[in-house]
């Protein structure tokens, strides 16, 4: 987007010997055998250009409106149900309790409420556990981070050839199954007694999300022009101020993607704390699912997505306001 | 003692040579050019004065040290990229004082230094713009002054006004002369233009296949060049493939094939016997319409084949009666006058007997 700004420009503003050129040439293709300031064929070329853009709408509307709906029904749709759901009573064997007495079911909770809500702010544990889980997913993606950016400087800098198979090969795991790679672990932690602790859930998570990092890394390290640290180095940089002073810079915005596809799944995942962890390793992601699973307490648990929701929301905006402010500063 | 010295300097890539047994050095204060077709080696060349290539014989030398081990972060020595690798997330501020930091100067210095280099290139009104905010001439600018800021003893520039366009050219042509004149950096330039070349240097090396085909002033590039290569790589030229029938210190007599005896400026050297081509310039030689009276000795019937107007110019392509084509050049200086002939038209073409330079095979 930046980098077309000239571009727009040089097109906004033709110079005014082009723009006579080009009207001299339009009135040799559209010869005019009625005075040129006559309206007729002005409003001929007005229709025309209509015309044309109706049908560019038209295309427009056609190629958004799949993924449009589709975005409605599965993810809008949903998490409006989700927030409904969070004002309601569960029901007497899970799902949700009616919004309205109905004959047959006279129970109490009945309508809507704030209970979940009161509930949440009224016990400590769960302010704990959301602490925790925020800790977890923040220590998991500064380990993923150092360990990933080695390697995505690595395939970056080798020769185009190696690259693809380098990046294959990172990509690899994914072609077995998430519990499988899981277990694996249990049978590498449980002899370094590592298992059922809260460094057996960090190491779990961060094995499973290290792709994530290294991906939005390398992608943004590969686009680096290499005469920038040639510069750099002509005007008196050492190895390590170019890395300082250049690379890591311009990588800022890799670090960045990475690091949202790695904080925000770990935030919700509990296969890991519930196959690795000890009892008291509990992430938001296991009490929200224990919820739905196990206590059948759906407005609990919509309650909970929710506020996960926010608070992800919240450090996002925290985050682009911190960047912003840096910015401006610069 | 000269400030660059290049000796002997080597550089192979596998089988290829890029760079030849290459020798010349660069006195202080000079605008030095390396002009040449791509691939001859200038490019390598300046990247091993830069310190990113070792050569693989030979010595660089500056201020008479041996550069060999110095790595170019310790050189004082500072390079303008063709595309000018500015860094994108600094403001042209502080790409600018990007040198200065890296020497540890004082924040003092530095506030100095880059007042007075922003005020030399013209961007002080623009020292808080990112380099994707400037037009590509500023660009340039940033560049220049970033090289130049935290003077170094030679600025290396690796075809710096190549992507710009012909008009913006010119006047940084004019900038940057100015800008060496001021600063009294020495320049070491690298361009496959040779009018960039002859518009901006005090000498001229001329490369080609790796090795330095001639070193000289512009003029005399232009006017003596030493072989057929340089005299068809700078500028425009007719070469009439001759044989060399008498040679005198006066002057010569070319015998031409199919077009008879014609005189020519001695050189030193030639013998008669000699075979190779008299080299002649567009703007040496002079047409008239057919049948006009001829003072000149060197005289023959053409026909005009074709013309390229170019506004302040008019080229001729003449066909002489040996079948050689030459290009003649005539100036539009006259009011009104935007050609003199027509194709097709006989012509009588003309050229001084102390004109053109013979070039032996």
């Amino acid at each position: 987007m930046r980098g077309c700004s000239s571009v727009s420009e040089a097109e906004k503003a033709p110079s005014p010997a082009l723009s006579r050129t080009l009207s001299r040439l339009r009135a040799r293709v559209f010869p005019s055998p009625t005075p040129v300031d006559s309206p007729a064929p002005l409003a001929g070329e007005g229709r025309g250009e209509r015309a044309r853009r109706r049908q560019q709408d038209l295309t427009k509307w056609a190629i958004t409106t799949p993924p449009f709906v589709f975005l409605t029904a599965f993810f809008l749709l949903p998490f409006l149900l989700v927030v409904a759901a969070s004002f309601r009573y569960p029901g007497e064997f899970g799902g949700l309790a009616p919004l309205l007495p109905l004959l047959g079911a006279p129970g109490k909770d009945v309508g809507l409420t704030l209970e979940t809500y009161r509930f949440f702010f009224g016990d400590l544990t769960y302010a704990e556990i959301f602490i925790r889980s925020f800790l977890v997913a923040g220590l998991t993606t500064l380990i993923c981070i150092l360990l990933a950016y080695p390697v995505a400087l690595l395939i970056a800098r080798s020769p185009k050839k190696r690259r693809d198979l380098m990046v294959l090969l990172v990509i690899l795991p994914f072609a077995s199954n998430l519990l499988i790679r899981v277990y694996a672990w249990i049978i590498i932690l449980g002899p370094l007694n590592l298992l059922y602790t809260p460094y057996a859930v960090v190491i779990g998570m961060v094995y499973v999300h290290l792709p994530f990092m290294v991906l939005p890394l390398y992608t943004n390290l590969e686009k680096h022009d290499p005469a920038l640290l040639e510069a750099a180095q002509d005007l008196g940089a050492n190895g390590w101020t170019r890395f300082w002073r250049i690379t890591f810079p311009l990588s800022l915005p890799g670090i960045f993607s990475g690091s949202a596809l790695v904080f925000i799944p770990v935030l919700g995942m509990f296969a890991i704390p519930e196959l690795l962890g000890g009892t008291g390793d509990i992430l938001v992601g296991n009490l929200i699912k224990e919820q739905f699973l196990d206590n059948r307490d759906w407005p609990l648990g919509s309650m909970l997505s929710i506020m996960l929701t926010l608070a992800v929301l919240a450090l996002a905006g925290l985050a682009a306001w911190a960047a912003r402010s840096r910015r401006g500063e610069a | 003692m000269a400030l660059l010295e290049i000796q002997g300097v080597t550089r192979r890539y596998g089988d290829l040579v890029a760079v030849d047994d290459v020798s010349f050095s660069v006195e202080s204060g000079e605008f030095f050019t390396l002009l040449g077709p791509s691939g001859c080696g200038k490019t390598t060349l300046l990247r091993m004065i830069a310190g990113f290539e070792d050569p693989d014989r030979g010595r660089i030398l500056l201020d008479g040290k041996d550069l060999a081990g110095t790595p170019p972060e310790k050189r004082p020595v500072h390079t303008v990229f063709q595309s000018y690798a500015l860094f994108p997330h600094m403001t042209v501020r502080d790409n600018i004082a990007f040198p200065l930091r890296m020497a540890k100067k004082s924040e003092e210095e530095v506030r100095q230094r880059l007042q007075e280099t922003l005020d030399q290139v013209h961007l002080a009104d623009k020292s808080r713009h990112y380099p994707h905010e400037l037009s590509g001439g500023q660009k340039q600018r940033v560049a220049l002054a970033r090289g130049l800021v935290n003077k170094p003893r030679l600025l290396l520039l690796d075809e710096p006004l190549g992507a710009l366009d012909a008009k913006l050219r010119e006047r940084m042509q004019l900038e940057l002369i100015g800008l060496q004149r001021d600063v009294g950096v020495t320049f070491v330039f690298v361009t496959h233009a040779q009018q960039e070349a002859l518009a901006l240097s005090d000498r001229i090396g001329v490369m080609n296949e790796g090795r330095v085909e001639q070193l000289d002033e512009p003029s005399r590039i232009y006017g003596f060049p030493r072989n057929r290569f340089v005299a068809d790589f700078i500028g425009d030229i007719n070469l009439l493939e001759s044989e060399v029938l008498e040679a005198n210190p006066a002057h010569l007599k070319l015998q031409v094939a199919g077009l008879g005896e014609i005189a020519a400026p001695p050189t030193a050297g030639i013998k008669p016997g000699d075979k190779g081509a008299l080299a002649l310039r567009p703007e040496q030689l002079r047409i008239a319409p057919h049948g006009s009276p001829q003072e000149l000795k060197n005289h023959f019937p053409g026909t005009v084949l074709d013309f390229l107007y170019l506004g302040d110019v008019t080229v001729y392509k003449v066909a002489l009666p040996n079948g050689v084509v030459m290009d003649a050049l005539l100036a539009n200086s006259a009011p009104g006058r935007a050609k003199f002939f027509e194709t097709g038209d006989a012509v009588e073409m003309a050229w001084r007997h102390d004109a053109g330079l013979f070039l032996r095979e």
